[in-house]
């Protein structure tokens, strides 16, 4: 449903201008039940040819590999195997959100349903269709992972898509858009000034940096979501709680609780990727000790307590 | 008599089948089956309970925020905690912009489509309806997307984003709102105010939320062009198709109560039942007669649930349970809780037809009217400057229940903690009790009433008749069968 919230334009110009026509989809399309099940049988007859399958959702293999925990309705058929049969006649195969591109958080916990996504397992290759999938243009599967998507990953991906753009060279080791996944949630990141300080929020609500204390992945989240922004002009961080990394595989279960982040002797254990922790520890320390008054304060508080000062720094005139 | 099998349903979220027995051109009796099963109870036993804010609104893309305020009315209970003012309106703004998305989503996107089908294109009115509501290429599509984008702009602000926000928590909400932002809020609602004064109703809404009787109705469409407004084009056509005769379930309505607000909520608790009651919530069971679960045959009250799927279970026909309300069916969502509210035009409308297609539509797209002007004063009422959030720590035991209304009807989470860990969640989605499958007693659920009568045409695979009906219920598979 995120994908509805496109703009610039809405979603029906985006799709027209990039010579998309839709085939059938659940919200939108006016075609149901037996005109549904015709068209699907059309495309795995070959009679209907079939540029991208787009999948939402996990495939659910229980129970005991029957796939009967989720049966396309109408056709008495697992809906895993109609994804089989369909993904064989696709020139590319897309997973739409996390669960659909890995599994997502249909697999926390005991994985009541034995979910998986198309082609991942978490982060082991293998799910629904097996590490060897290659739709027709030979591409494994375009995951668009997110938990929600950004609208604008699905429509720039099939833009890229429709315009013979997207090669195996456009998607990161998990196979998602690098036109998204290269950049990390953390920049642009509102917060960052408190974040170079370590002046954090000690509660929900606060406007400090949300790593140290409440659980924010953002340093290693592989997203644009504060370049790109949601709804206007939001993002996770910019209303106020963590990053919970939800591009990622197996994000569902991160090992600690989403809204707390553990520390082994006052130091977060989930520490930006790419930094050496020998430096990251020192930088720290001698970012807390620098931090200004101005940071410490509005760090806990829910709106700016102390603005910047409004002196010219020294050195007179410019 | 002959039996059909309907499905895969479009224009509803998630998976719908229906079992329809057919004899003399109607449907005589008709089977719900949800053929798919999440899993999430069984997900959220064991999790720190405040996962429940992470895990729970990932049930559904498009209940996400009713999902989120469920479970922290649950986790606030177990605290005993409670938000502050700004907090409560934030929280009521974010849940509201979600529930009108959804009405206005439905109308334009999920219902009117069916009525530009081919099938009607002998009928007077079919040029106008098809060229403003044909899915994807009628008129209304893009304007219509566009303003719901605009709309949702709102929980951008508020929530960072939609659906999937953290923002609503226990003790509050995330994000405080400074004056510039508040006068922001208030532009965003302008913006939606207008599409739905000039474009859906053609009148200011407070006109519309103030008609009081059918008659009042008829007296509004008089005073105007049939194509005035998508409104008015509706209650033209539903007088033509006679959309007051279709769909009719128990005429019992429940109500959790929407929006708190000044100790009580914006649209009243209780339940119809030929007059209004109290709701007792400790009546409420849910039964697993016919759902593919194992467990006691006695139903049980969600507090002490469990949720064990059981695929070869023998009679069972579907992945929903069936939740009662002392041990009798309801129906739940927009007309129920108008109804349960004593909207004067509604419980006419429902004095003189009941519960039907036309009346749930109706009873939709007034709240769109009421909410918005209620959001409105919400966003008045906040004061840039206070708290919104307070925290609290979490009890090792304790017990919550959370119940909100959902655009699509009443929403209930029941949590236990024990040891500091999840120790059960239940979760009754608004779908749960539309579409719930028979109970022990064999007493059909609320659509399986709704579709008896309904009319079938000869030749037809999925009857359009059969296709209104259960959209006019807006239903949320995925939700039901969390």
């Amino acid at each position: 449903m995120s994908l509805l919230c496109a703009e610039g334009p809405d979603l029906i110009s985006s799709l027209e201008l990039a010579g998309i026509r839709l085939l059938w989809h659940p919200s939108l399309s006016e075609a149901s039940a037996h005109e549904l099940v015709d068209l699907l049988e059309a495309i795995v007859a070959g009679d209907e040819p079939l540029d991208i399958l787009c999948i939402e959702g996990s495939l659910l293999r229980g129970p005991h590999k029957t796939g009967r925990f989720h049966v396309l309705a109408g056709t008495d058929v697992p809906m895993i195997d109609w994804v089989r049969r369909l993904a064989a006649r696709a020139r590319y195969c897309v997973g739409v959100g996390t669960c659909a591109a890995f599994g997502g958080m249909t697999t926390a916990g005991p994985n009541p349903t034995d979910a998986c996504g198309l082609q991942y397992d978490g982060s082991q290759m293998g799910g629904a269709l097996g590490a060897g999938y290659r739709s027709l243009e030979n591409l494994p599967v375009v995951n668009i992972a997110g938990c929600p998507v950004h609208p604008n990953w699905v429509i720039d991906t099939f833009m890229l898509l429709a315009e013979g753009e997207m090669d195996a060279s456009a998607l990161d080791e998990f196979g998602r858009p690098r036109l998204y996944a290269d950049h990390l949630v953390h920049h642009g990141c509102p917060r960052n000034e408190f974040y170079e300080y370590k002046a954090s929020a000690q509660e929900h609500s606060q406007l400090g940096c949300l790593m140290e204390h409440l659980g924010c992945l953002g340093t290693q989240a592989h997203a644009d979501c504060n370049t790109r922004l949601w709804n206007g002009a939001g993002s996770c961080i910019r209303g106020g709680y963590a990053c919970i990394n939800c591009t990622a595989p197996e994000f569902e279960e991160p090992g600690h609780a989403f809204q707390y982040t553990p520390k082994i002797a006052g130091i977060p254990v989930g520490l930006p990727t790419d930094m050496p922790k020998a430096w990251f520890v020192a930088l720290s320390s001698l970012a807390k000790a620098a931090t200004p008054e101005r940071l410490r304060r509005n760090a806990v508080a829910d709106h700016t307590v102390v603005p910047p000062g409004g002196k010219a720094p020294r050195g007179g005139k410019i | 008599m002959s039996r059909i099998v309907v499905g895969p349903f479009n224009r509803v979220e998630g998976d719908l089948e229906l079992r329809l027995d057919i004899e003399a051109g109607q449907v005589r009796e008709a089977w719900v089956n949800v053929p798919l099963y999440r899993g999430f109870e069984q997900i959220l036993a064991g999790k720190v309970p405040m996962d429940a804010l992470a895990i729970t609104p990932r049930i559904c893309g498009i209940c996400s925020v009713a999902q989120s305020a469920a479970a922290a009315g649950a986790l606030a209970d177990a605290q005993d905690i409670a938000m502050p003012p700004n907090g409560a309106v934030a929280a009521n703004l974010i849940l509201a912009a979600e529930n009108l998305a959804d009405h206005f989503t439905h109308f334009y996107l999920f219902f009117m489509p069916d009525f530009a089908r081919p099938i009607y294109a002998d009928a007077p009115w079919y040029p106008t309806i098809s060229d403003r509501f044909q899915a994807m290429a009628g008129s209304a599509a893009r304007e219509v997307l566009a303003a719901r984008t605009g709309l949702l702009h709102l929980t951008g602000l508020l929530a960072g984003k939609w659906p999937h926000t953290l923002a609503i928590q226990p003790g509050g909400t995330t994000c405080a709102v400074a004056a510039h932002e508040r006068a922001h809020l208030s532009a965003i609602l302008a913006g939606f105010r207008l599409y739905l004064e000039t474009k859906t109703f053609g009148d200011r809404l407070e006109a519309i939320a103030a008609i009081d009787s059918m008659d009042e109705l008829r007296a509004w469409m008089a005073a105007r062009p049939p194509h005035a407004s998508d409104f008015a084009m509706f209650l033209h056509l539903a007088d033509h198709l006679c959309l007051e005769r279709l769909g009719r379930a128990t005429d019992r309505f429940m109500s959790y109560g929407a929006y708190r607000q000044d100790g009580g909520h914006l649209f009243a608790a209780g339940v119809w039942d030929g007059g209004v009651g109290d709701l007792a919530v400790e009546a409420i069971t849910e039964d697993i007669s016919h759902a593919w679960m194992s467990g006691t045959a006695e139903p049980i009250h969600p507090r002490n649930g469990v949720t064990l799927p059981d695929a070869e279970r023998p009679q069972a026909y579907t992945w929903c349970k069936a939740p009662r309300l002392g041990g009798k069916v309801v129906e739940v969502g927009a007309l129920a809780r108008q109804m349960v509210d004593g909207h004067p035009l509604i419980q006419d409308l429902v004095a003189h037809s009941g519960g039907n297609v036309r009346n749930r539509v109706i009873a939709r797209l007034l709240e769109l009217a009421r909410v918005l002007i209620a959001m409105e004063h919400w966003v008045r009422a906040i004061r840039p400057g206070a708290p919104f959030c307070h925290s609290g720590a979490m009890p090792d035991e304790a017990e919550g229940v959370g119940l909100v209304e959902a655009a699509r009807g009443g929403l209930g989470h029941w949590l236990r903690i024990q040891d500091g860990r999840i120790l059960t969640y239940q979760i009754v989605a608004p779908t749960t009790w539309n579409f719930s499958p028979r109970d022990r007693n064999g007493v059909p659920g609320a659509l399986e009433q709704a579709l008896v009568g309904a009319p079938v045409r000869p030749g037809e695979r999925s009857p359009i008749a059969v296709q209104h009906i259960v959209r006019s219920f807006d239903p949320c598979m995925v939700c039901t069968v969390h």
